[in-house]
């Protein structure tokens, strides 16, 4: 049993996904998803606890756990790896995933008619699987397939969005067709790269492609993998289905998009870079450093500039992670120990910002149907736990000190100097500054405005909402004061990535 | 002449790049879709025309048979294949939802419809 936990990670909610739409209506599918959901968090948690065992056991900050599934020789078969970096993403994935099926029951009760209920869970965890797929894969056609068994799923669960607001169906459809595009881009590049070497497997490519680091086939292979996963990840200037999608999707569905797919598509792009392709070939033998770090600059200024001029909170958020997707790619650009270190952390802690966010944003919706800023006016009063989750969360976002954003940033602007790039380290302060603005209007409304005479009365949001995002609030908070387990796992896993040398 | 040698890439380029217009230019949703099927299509011929050797004939084991194509490029492409038609029924689905909410599928008139 023990020796099956990466795959068990995948098949626990591939198989959940099958039987939830089939159990009935109510609240039987969801009981399946929480069972799944918290099952794959305690496998996740006891596979985390394993992989750093090993490592600290043996001092080698890259050991990996092998899987070959169904038992066929590696490298022909497939390979689960598990390594100090994507078991740390496995429990961000499966930690978050869990707290948001708490909270899923009663607002996905209140947005989607009773008779679709059970079919939302079953793409909510084939969406689940996908994720985690990508993220314990050690063959790239295997990462292609699931992550598009994720965006398939993604792409209708953005569609029931539809219930609430048909611009859900236009942003579904144009997330739909950006994303098959990039997909369809990231699987050209897998046949380039296998045309090259003849293996799909990770660690096996990596070997291979080390002689191979003159050859043209290979530099459009990693040309054509860096695009389609661009639009995956939403990086500027690729981001344009996310505010759409992120913006009218179930809020619950936006707390995932946000807070860990977009993160699963940084991740492979990482591990390519990193563990594929080999620092050297993916940094030195193209511009890609300066191309990234400018697309890295520009969705931090242009992802806060435009967070700043929306009218809706969910909007707000949607652009506010293209620009956190900037901070990521800014951190792992720099390839330095900090700058990993920040990315990962980073990664680590907007997951539980931004999930959080979005959970309080359906708790407005679900008390007042919208998620417009004008509807927000005066409710600071009205919903006093609910608006200082979303007080706390735009710190964090800020990144304002004992705050989580804190740590993550502290760490990116000292990988910058570092590396002597001042001038991204002034970028990461201007983000933080435009960041002040946006938080700040909506703070300034819900505060320090009266609610209008004629508005309808609103009560503070139902518990089963306010916790479970809370406890997603409470965690960065927890962790912008204690950052010493989540630094110190990221720091693992940058060493894992940079290995030895 | 080397570049015929490689019509293969050629062929590939160009349906990808007629599919890849079509997605972009094309207001009608539906149109988008068949662009899309292409785009995808084309990069499945690729990965076949990769598995083709010289006089290579089917990987079945016979007597006569002196070279195997390679399989593995069709298994994969039997399993993208899968992908790409789960992705137009999503799509088609989505059009047909948005044919209900908005009354039209072309581009320009769903824009409208959204400011109104």
């Amino acid at each position: 049993m023990e020796d099956h936990l990466p795959v068990l990670l995948v098949v626990v909610p591939l198989f959940s996904a099958l039987i939830a739409p089939l159990v009935g209506r109510g609240d039987k599918p969801w009981y399946v998803a929480m069972a799944a959901t918290w099952s794959v968090f305690l496998l996740s948690a006891v596979l985390c606890a394993r992989i750093y065992g090993i490592i600290g056991a043996s001092g080698d900050p890259s050991a990996f756990i092998s899987y070959a599934m169904g038992n066929w020789a590696l490298p022909w078969g497939i390979e689960y790896r598990v390594d100090a970096f994507n078991a740390l993403l496995l429990l961000i994935i499966a930690a978050v995933s869990a707290v948001v099926t708490v909270y899923a029951r009663l607002s996905i009760a209140h947005e989607i008619p009773a008779d679709r209920v059970n079919f939302f869970y079953g793409l909510w965890l084939l969406f689940f699987a996908g994720l985690l797929g990508v993220t314990v894969s050690g063959d790239v056609f295997n990462v292609y397939v699931l992550l598009e068994v994720s965006s398939l799923a993604g792409y209708s669960l953005v569609a029931m969005g539809k219930y609430l607001d048909r611009r859900a169906l236009w942003a579904s459809i144009n997330y739909l067709f950006l994303g098959s595009i990039g997909a369809s881009f990231f699987l050209l590049g897998i046949g380039y790269l296998y045309s090259a070497t003849g293996t799909l497997n990770m660690a096996d490519l990596s070997e291979r492609l080390r002689s191979l680091h003159d050859s043209r086939t290979v530099v459009t292979a990693f040309v054509f993998l860096l695009v389609g996963l661009g639009i995956k990840m939403a990086l500027f200037p690729f981001h344009i289905w996310l505010p759409g999608a992120h913006g009218y999707a179930p809020p619950i569905v936006s707390a995932l998009l946000s807070g860990v797919a977009i993160k699963v598509g940084a991740y492979v792009m990482v591990r390519l870079l990193f563990s594929v392709l080999g620092i050297e070939f993916g940094f030195e033998t193209l511009p890609t450093r300066p191309i990234l770090l400018a697309f890295s600059s520009l969705a931090i200024l242009g992802g806060s500039y435009l967070a700043i001029r929306q009218s809706s909170l969910k909007r707000l958020l949607a652009y506010s992670s293209v620009a956190q997707i900037g901070y990521i790619t800014l951190g792992f650009t720099l390839a330095n120990e900090d700058g990993l270190t920040g990315s990962f952390i980073h990664i680590f802690n907007h997951a539980l910002m931004k999930s959080g966010l979005f959970l309080i944003a359906g708790i407005v919706v679900y008390r007042l149907g919208t998620s417009e800023l004008a509807a927000l006016r005066g409710l600071g009063r009205r919903m006093p736990f609910t608006m200082a989750g979303f007080t706390a969360g735009g710190l964090g976002l800020i990144g304002t000190p004992l705050t989580a954003g804190f740590v993550s940033k502290w760490y990116l602007v000292a990988a910058a100097i570092e590396r002597g790039q001042s001038f991204l380290a002034a970028v990461i302060l201007l983000g933080s500054l435009l960041a002040v603005v946006y938080v700040w209007r909506v703070v300034e409304l819900i505060y320090f405005e009266p609610r209008p005479e004629s508005s309808t009365q609103v009560r503070e949001g139902p518990w089963s909402l306010v916790v479970p995002a809370w406890v997603l609030i409470g965690a960065s908070l927890y962790f912008g004061v204690d950052a010493s387990l989540s630094s110190s796992m990221a720091r693992q896993a940058a060493r894992a990535l940079l290995g030895p040398g | 002449m080397r570049v015929w040698e490689l019509y293969n890439y050629w062929i590939f380029i160009l349906l990808m790049m007629i599919g890849f217009y079509t997605i972009i230019a094309k207001p009608n949703l539906v149109k988008k879709v068949i662009g899309l099927s292409l785009f995808q299509t084309a990069i499945f011929m690729f990965f076949i025309s990769l598995g083709k050797v010289e006089d290579g004939t089917v990987p079945v084991a016979v007597s006569f048979a002196t070279a195997y194509s390679n399989p593995l490029p069709h298994a994969l492409i039997l399993t993208a294949i899968v992908v790409s038609v789960s992705t137009l029924a999503v799509a088609l689905a989505i059009i047909v939802n948005i044919k209900d909410a908005y009354g039209t599928i072309e581009e320009e008139e769903i824009h409208k419809a959204q400011e109104d």
